[in-house]
């Protein structure tokens, strides 16, 4: 058994399916069971985010392996197994998918008036989705998890959504799932290669490099999808501004963590070669997507679709950091990743916050809010900083790091990467501008409120999360930065090792590129 | 002789006549209780089934082995199924009558000599009862234009097929020498050395089987008779015989011509791959339920035949696999579909089920389970189908395939999705007729084998691995 002293994994990931269970079975007429639902669903995520934080105080960050391990068998002829367990990179993302959890919840209080009970079912069987995703040890039971997230959220976006909802939906489900199925194909031919699916033993498996190839192409297209890297971003701004309030807040704040996530999990450790074979394609993808798409969130009139864009650049420079194969490099992508998972979630429940009450995302419809809201102006300038990056904030440190990490590999990489804050300082504070500074005009803006005690509750553990990730970072990066050592370590030995050996040719293609690259990254 | 060895189907062909005999000396209606003794005749042989003895019987004509026992199970529980859900809707459209039960109980007998067929003499008797009992249920509606086309455009095409299948068996049988699948497999021991004329007897019995299980470029007459036969029929048609067919094709290919391998492998990857297209792109256009399930028929009959390109144990337990989760996906499918009904009338466009999510959750919660398992997406039972087709694929080499695979799986998705998004997304139209307490137990029950087979997958696996031991020891 785990340090735990029971299955704690299994339980945060199955216990919202519990209170899913119990708003099935809630009875009598519709305002009582809407109001029924909310609460259940609400204690349901609460309890499950006090349980990840036991994970939290108990997590020892001094080891770099998986801990709260549990081990089910489940098809063992098969060599598949329902194993759970965390490690330093995984572990905080279990915790970032709880605490959004519970402020989408109350995000949705009011904002959600249609078919309430099976909105806060379709949320909890999302969480359990996506720690399932996180937490899963075992190739398969990551794949169903992985895959299953789609179901709540084509639903979520589809029966909860704006008017465009159902292509936006179905844009988002298709989409992913193309990416997703080659991505099986590669799974299976890694589970056929190494006899198991357990991930702790396929990482210490060394494929073939001819082969790595292909999977690297094939979680590619599963992961490129799902970060979303350019060109197949177009996805993510449709679901954006279709998706409710809390459907955006999830999305941007997890489901697109899952992306890097698997590059982190699977394409780095497991593919070594692969991965410094193409990471060049990978910057040059990333170097677009964080110059273009801040071009494009300048030019957007919808606040959704501006932040939405905001994210793909954000994630590109993830995905650089990623692909750097350096301390550096890749403890800044994680930091990134959870800053902007606080962060975006934040901006997006800013938005959700005057959505609310004058039903428009134009920007052009806003102006002068600092008079009215003086409070609501404070919050959005926060996290408008922080999208930026400013020192002291979350977004800082991620940055900063990951140009670190660039900057080692290649100064043009580092250089343009970084263009990304110089670009994003322009559209998000020309959006901050826009909204809140100015004169109020508008009459149907002349009598709007300020933040209510339930939207305070919301932005305060947000707000708190991103001067402590700002101010002490520390303890965040400390929980993972055993792993990532360890996953630098002996990503750079199965490079050496690749390297000596393709000096003695047999892969002519390979060695070519490998070579300088693995060059670049040792040194 | 080992007569013992075919006691379930002796006792089935005995109550089938049993039951025929009751249903005309009974003066008054005697749908009823024909149809629960059909079903009752159906638990009983599975029984006999599940208990029996394994072995070979009649001069290797007949074999009781894993293959056949976990075929005739999964054949007699969907005869049974089906049987129950059509007795509110032969009741409802005035077709109840004693014979129909009867003639399910003989074209699953019919069935049930098909997977069990070691020689070609059985296998196409086998097939022709199953046929013919077959084309009458395709007409039983006799009174209904669309019905009748529909028994008539089977029965041309099907004896069509049989033709074939009944030519291609000649040449074999001249150019090898045997009837027997054993002696058929002595003689293609050496692939090299294997004549032409029993290459072309192959192709013919691949014809023939492929117009069976509605493989394109063999499908032309599913859209319709799907669409025609009455709807409880039309979830027979898509549920039994396909497994028999599949079955049957299965043996057939990896046993008496399994070391012909070589040779065939090419025609099936091809009949699968524009299955899975043509089941996929043909789809998205309909508007009527039972077409569109059709095309889903067509699609999932493409994926199945992937494990039998694979021509190994992997492929035929994935085969069997498949079709497990196939057949209960299929059948709640179905039940929700004959719940489809408003002031009395059946109602079939896919239009018609706008606004199910607040009409009915219950029912629609179930249809949304099915649709995301024909798309394959996990947890649900139809994921676990297409993982070890695939698996099968990707163990074999057959990339080729796998990706298309996965590919024409995606495109499938999208009328799935599409489906829901009419139950869910649209604005309700009118309430269905409370449903029949049959169907609701229909689909309660595919759909919680379908949700939480992955919970317990084990026994299905393990019957699926057992039984292809049998071809590849």
């Amino acid at each position: 058994m785990n340090q735990a002293g029971f299955p704690l994994l299994s339980l945060i990931t199955w216990l919202p399916l519990l209170g899913g269970a119990v708003i099935l079975s809630l009875r009598g007429d519709e305002d009582v069971i809407a109001a029924n639902a909310r609460w259940a669903a609400l204690w349901t995520s609460l309890i499950v985010f006090a349980l990840s934080l036991l994970l939290w105080s108990e997590f020892d960050s001094s080891e770099a392996g998986f801990q709260f391990v549990e081990n089910v068998p489940w098809l063992p002829e098969f060599g598949v197994g329902y194993r759970m367990g965390v490690d330093g990179i995984s572990v905080l993302f279990v915790l970032l998918s709880t605490l959004l959890t519970p402020i989408c919840i109350l995000a949705s209080w009011e904002a959600v008036r249609k078919n309430v009970r099976e909105y806060m079912l379709v949320f909890l069987v999302l969480e359990t989705m996506m720690v399932g995703t996180f937490c899963a040890l075992d190739f398969v039971v990551f794949y169903m998890f992985f895959e299953g997230v789609l179901i709540p959220m084509y639903l979520i976006i589809g029966i909860w959504g704006g008017p465009r909802r159902v292509y936006s939906a179905f844009k988002f489900f298709l989409y992913t799932l193309a990416g997703s199925v080659l991505m099986l194909l590669a799974l299976l031919a890694m589970w056929h290669s190494a006899g198991t699916a357990d991930i702790s033993v396929l990482l210490h498996t060394q494929f073939p490099t001819n082969m790595q190839y292909w999977l690297f192409l094939a979680f590619l297209a599963s992961f490129a999808v799902k970060v979303p890297m350019w060109p197949v971003h177009t996805w993510l701004p449709d679901a954006h501004v279709e998706a409710p309030t809390a459907g955006s807040v999830i999305l941007a704040g997890v489901l697109l963590k899952m992306g890097a996530y698997g590059f982190l999990r699977f394409s780095v450790p497991m593919l070594p070669q692969a991965s410094a074979y193409f990471a060049p394609l990978i910057y040059a993808l990333s170097v677009v997507a964080v110059i273009y798409t801040s071009l494009v969130a300048l030019a957007q009139t919808d606040m959704k679709k501006l932040i939405a864009y905001s994210s793909v650049a954000h994630m590109a420079v993830v995905t650089i950091g990623i692909f750097t194969f350096n301390i550096q490099g890749i403890d800044g992508a994680l930091f990134q990743m959870l800053s902007h998972g606080i962060v975006s979630g934040a901006l997006f429940l800013c938005v959700g916050v005057i959505y609310d009450r004058m039903h428009t995302r134009e920007i052009a419809r806003y102006g002068g809010l600092a008079e009215r809201m003086p409070a609501y102006a404070v919050t959005f300038m926060l996290f408008t900083l922080a999208s930026i990056g400013l020192p002291g904030t979350a977004g800082f440190v991620g940055e900063v790091l990951v140009l670190f990490g660039s900057f080692k590999v290649n100064f043009w990489l580092s250089l343009l990467g970084g263009s990304g804050m110089i670009l994003g300082a322009c559209y998000m504070l020309y959006l901050y501008r826009r909204v809140i500074f100015g004169r109020l005009t508008r009459a149907d803006l002349q009598s709007i409120l300020d933040l209510s005690p339930r939207e305070i509750a919301l932005f305060a553990p947000l707000v708190l999360l991103t001067l402590w990730m700002g101010v002490y970072p520390s303890s965040f990066t400390h929980f993972f930065e055993n792993s990532v050592s360890a996953m630098v370590v002996q990503h750079r030995a199965a490079i050496e090792g690749t390297s000596r050996a393709a000096a003695r040719a047999s892969f002519p293609l390979a060695s070519r590129m490998v070579v300088p690259v693995a060059q670049n990254v040792v040194h | 002789m080992n007569w013992f060895l075919a006691l379930p189907e002796i006792v089935l062909a005995l109550s089938g006549l049993g039951i025929l005999l009751l249903g005309v000396i009974k003066r008054d209606d005697a749908t009823q209780i024909c149809s629960m003794l059909t079903i009752a005749a159906f638990v009983l042989c599975g029984v006999l089934i599940a208990g029996s003895a394994l072995g070979t019987a009649y001069e290797g004509q007949f074999f009781a082995d894993p293959i056949s026992v976990f075929a005739k199970l999964l054949i007699l529980a969907a005869g049974a199924l089906s049987i129950l859900l059509s007795f509110d809707f032969n009741e409802r459209g005035h077709i109840a009558r004693f014979e129909f039960p009867v003639l399910v109980l003989f074209a699953i007998l019919g069935m049930t000599m098909m997977v069990s067929a070691g020689n070609m003499m059985s296998l196409y008797l086998g097939l022709e009862l199953q046929s013919l009992s077959i084309y009458v249920l395709a007409a039983f509606a006799r009174d209904d234009l669309r019905s009748s086309e529909a028994g008539l455009k089977y029965f041309v095409l099907g004896a069509l097929a049989s033709g074939l299948l009944l030519y291609g068996i000649s040449l074999v049988y001249g150019f090898s020498g045997s009837m027997d699948f054993g002696g058929i497999a002595h003689a293609l021991v050496d692939p090299a050395a294997v004549s032409p004329g029993v290459i072309v007897g192959i192709v013919f019995i691949i014809t023939g089987l492929a117009f069976k299980v509605a493989a394109v470029p063999f499908h032309m007459w599913t859209p319709d008779v799907y669409e025609g036969a009455p709807t409880p029929v039309t979830a027979f048609f898509a549920t039994a015989p396909k497994v028999a067919a599949m079955v049957l094709f299965a043996r057939v290919m990896m046993g008496p011509f399994g070391h012909a391998h070589g040779q065939w492998q090419a025609l099936i990857e091809i009949i699968s791959i524009a299955s899975m297209v043509l089941g996929a792109l043909a789809a998205i256009g309909q508007t009527n339920i039972k077409r569109l399930m059709a095309y889903s028929s067509i699609g999932h009959m493409g994926y199945v035949l992937i494990g039998i390109a694979c021509g190994n144990a992997a492929g035929l337990r994935s085969v069997l696999i498949y079709l497990v989760v196939y057949v209960f996906m299929n059948l709640g499918t179905f039940a929700v579909i004959l719940a489809m009904r408003r002031r009395g009338e059946a109602v079939e466009t896919i239009a018609d089920l706008a606004g199910l999510g607040r009409n009915d959750p219950a029912l629609a919660l179930a249809m949304t389970v099915f649709m995301f398992s024909m798309a394959g997406i996990p947890p649900l039972s139809g994921f676990f189908g297409k993982l070890y087709v695939f698996l099968a694929a990707v163990q074999s080499g057959l990339w080729g395939l796998a990706v298309i695979g996965v590919l024409t799986s995606v495109v499938g998705a999208f009328y799935y999705l599409r489906i829901i998004k009419v139950m869910y997304f649209d604005e309700p139209g009118l309430a269905f007729d409370r449903r029949a307490p049959s169907l609701s137990v229909v689909a309660a029950a595919t759909g919680v084998f379908t949700t939480f087979f992955f919970l317990l997958p084990a026994p299905v696996l393990n019957a699926a691995e057992a039984a292809a031991k049998v071809l590849f020891g």
